[in-house]
């Protein structure tokens, strides 16, 4: 066993947070790693920074490829940042909810696939942008 | 003075419903109530209509096929996740908030009130729009009640343009003198009824009454009204603040409840306010009563008062313990077929969490202790409900119907909605 061996922290550094991971010991001595115990990696809040804010939607087609988006991955939708061109996007044309990149050509901006074969669309009244992709999820088995 | 702000969504089931399928968007929709009952929600198309609130749909169905209009079963789940959303959106603009329904929230805006409230309230409203897409209305006075009223003249008054501040004394009565007695908050059809008899048929006129006159005509809420009227803080919150002998949460709904589903969602909500109180005051409980009755001034109408006691062993603040209780409590006292329009629970024996008699055999004391900590960490910084017990209290069995249930489109990984690639 590694000797417990103290440190002093700035103040800064002391965990806020209560610790949900608590070993229970009902009878024996406290486990040496308790103090060190971290939370589970947590993928949802690596992948959403504004929860109320972001909405996963799963992807079907494949227009997206050549940007490694594949039919049937989650992206994760935020309405909390502002879409800038270079941006891939959701957006409601004539009330379908699509994905393609955001362009700006020839003054104008332009929902543009990334894959042969597929047609870019122009941005108009028509056309709402509805919310900035901001991650990828997929899974490849169980 | 105090600064009180309500937020309110516009026909908040039926933009719920729209966030997630535009296919809603311009046609009248319907919104229907557990069991494909009643008409509880209806965009402005439908109100067009002429549907009514609690229509019951099997009645109307003739007329809602003829003018296309589209029934939504209620998807409270969808409901639920989005009101958690809304709250989040508005809680810097405020000091507090306070849930008063899943579509009404109250905001202490006091720290704002030397700046133009009403592009406060505007940046507000933009705000739950972006995060949301759902539209609301802002009322702004210096009560709750004159808040609420401010909200309705909000969302009634196309002038206000979606938010009425009514702390301008010479707006306040110009809008009291056109608003029915009747629509204000805590005047019921039997009160409203009783002022018609003496003459008095708008807010105004009830906020120029005697207090004496408010006691002989009625009740204690009556008088208090007419101090909220006034623009005097009777603080309806339903919060009564811990004292020795006990506290309690209770509410009256919206909309009358009929089934035991919905009901435990708002007793889920209120033992976990309780248990927050609670842990705010360091203090534990040794009882919970929990009750729920129908509304007692409808005449006519089927009467039924639930209520239970348990006894919480051991004592404790413990949101979790105090939600299993209240659940044990609704199973045992529910009854079926009655319009439930208030709800409760109330904690007794109270005292300091460390003078609290200790069992044996209590489980892990300190682990939840450190969970309920937490919970009020996540709950306090990212809005009340944020985290709560994924059991809320929900027992499946109670299947109802709901043949149009759209998907919980943002609680459920495979239900999600479908953005196209094509």
């Amino acid at each position: 066993m590694p000797p417990l061996t103290l440190h002093e922290l700035p103040f800064e550094m002391v965990p806020l947070e209560a610790r949900l991971l608590v070993e229970t010991t009902p009878a024996g001595f406290p486990s040496p790693a308790q103090d060190d115990m971290d939370e589970p990696i947590d993928l949802a809040s690596w992948l959403i920074d504004h929860p109320a804010a972001s909405y996963v939607m799963r992807v079907a087609g494949h227009s997206m490829v050549d940007a490694g988006i594949a039919d049937g991955d989650l992206v994760v939708v935020s309405r909390a940042v502002e879409a800038r061109p270079g941006d891939i996007v959701v957006a409601l044309v004539d009330g379908s909810r699509t994905m393609k990149r955001l362009r700006r050509s020839a003054g104008r901006l332009w929902l543009v696939p990334e894959a042969e074969g597929y047609d870019r669309i122009i941005v108009d009244e028509t056309v709402e942008v509805w919310g900035v992709v901001v991650a990828l999820a997929r899974r490849y088995r169980r | 003075m105090t600064t009180v702000a309500l937020i309110d969504c516009n026909n908040y089931y039926v933009s719920c419903e729209r966030a997630f399928d535009a296919s809603l968007n311009g046609v009248p929709v319907v919104v229907a109530s557990n069991n494909d009952g009643c008409a509880i929600a209806r965009s402005s198309e439908a109100k067009a209509l002429g549907v009514k609130m609690g229509d019951p749909i099997h009645l109307i169905r003739d007329r809602l096929n003829k003018h296309g209009v589209v029934v939504r079963s209620s998807n409270y789940t969808l409901y639920g996740d989005m009101q958690r959303r809304v709250v989040a959106a508005v809680e810097e603009f405020a000091s507090e908030v306070e849930i008063y329904s899943i579509d009404e929230t109250f905001l202490d805006l006091e720290p704002f009130a030397d700046r133009d409230l009403v592009d406060h309230a505007n940046a507000m409203r933009d705000q739950v729009r972006r995060w949301t897409t759902i539209p609301t209305c802002v009322g702004i006075a210096p009560t709750k009640t004159l808040a609420k009223l401010a909200n309705a003249a909000a969302k009634k008054n196309p002038l206000f343009d979606g938010v009425a501040d009514l702390r301008d004394p010479v707006l306040r009565s110009w809008v009291l003198d056109r608003f029915p007695a009747g629509d204000v908050w805590g005047v019921g059809r039997a009160t409203a009824t009783k002022l018609a008899e003496i003459g008095i048929t708008t807010a105004g006129q009830i906020r120029d009454m005697q207090m004496k006159q408010a006691r002989g005509l009625g009740t204690v809420v009556l008088e208090r009204l007419v101090a909220e009227l006034q623009g005097v803080a009777a603080s309806a919150v339903e919060v009564i603040e811990p004292q020795r002998r006990g506290m309690a949460v209770t509410r009256s709904f919206g909309t009358p409840v009929h089934d035991i589903e919905t009901l435990m969602g708002a007793v889920a909500q209120y033992a976990m306010r309780a248990g927050e109180k609670l842990r705010q005051h360091g203090l534990v409980a040794g009882q919970l009563s929990v009750f729920f009755h129908t509304n007692r001034f409808k005449a006519g109408a089927g009467q039924y008062q639930g209520a239970r006691r348990m006894a919480l062993h051991p004592m404790t603040a413990d949101s979790l313990e105090l939600l299993a209780a209240a659940r044990r409590g609704v199973e045992a006292a529910w009854r079926d077929g009655y319009a439930y329009t208030k709800a409760g629970i109330m904690l007794d024996d109270l005292v300091a969490a460390e003078l609290r008699p200790r069992t044996l055999f209590e489980g892990d004391v300190e682990r939840r202790d450190r969970l309920m900590t937490a919970l009020d960490e996540v709950n306090g910084r990212f809005g009340k409900f944020t985290a709560v017990p994924a059991a809320q209290g929900f027992r499946r069995d109670w299947k109802m119907r709901a043949e149009n249930r759209s998907p919980a489109w943002t609680t459920r990984i495979d239900e999600v909605p479908t953005v196209r690639a094509d």
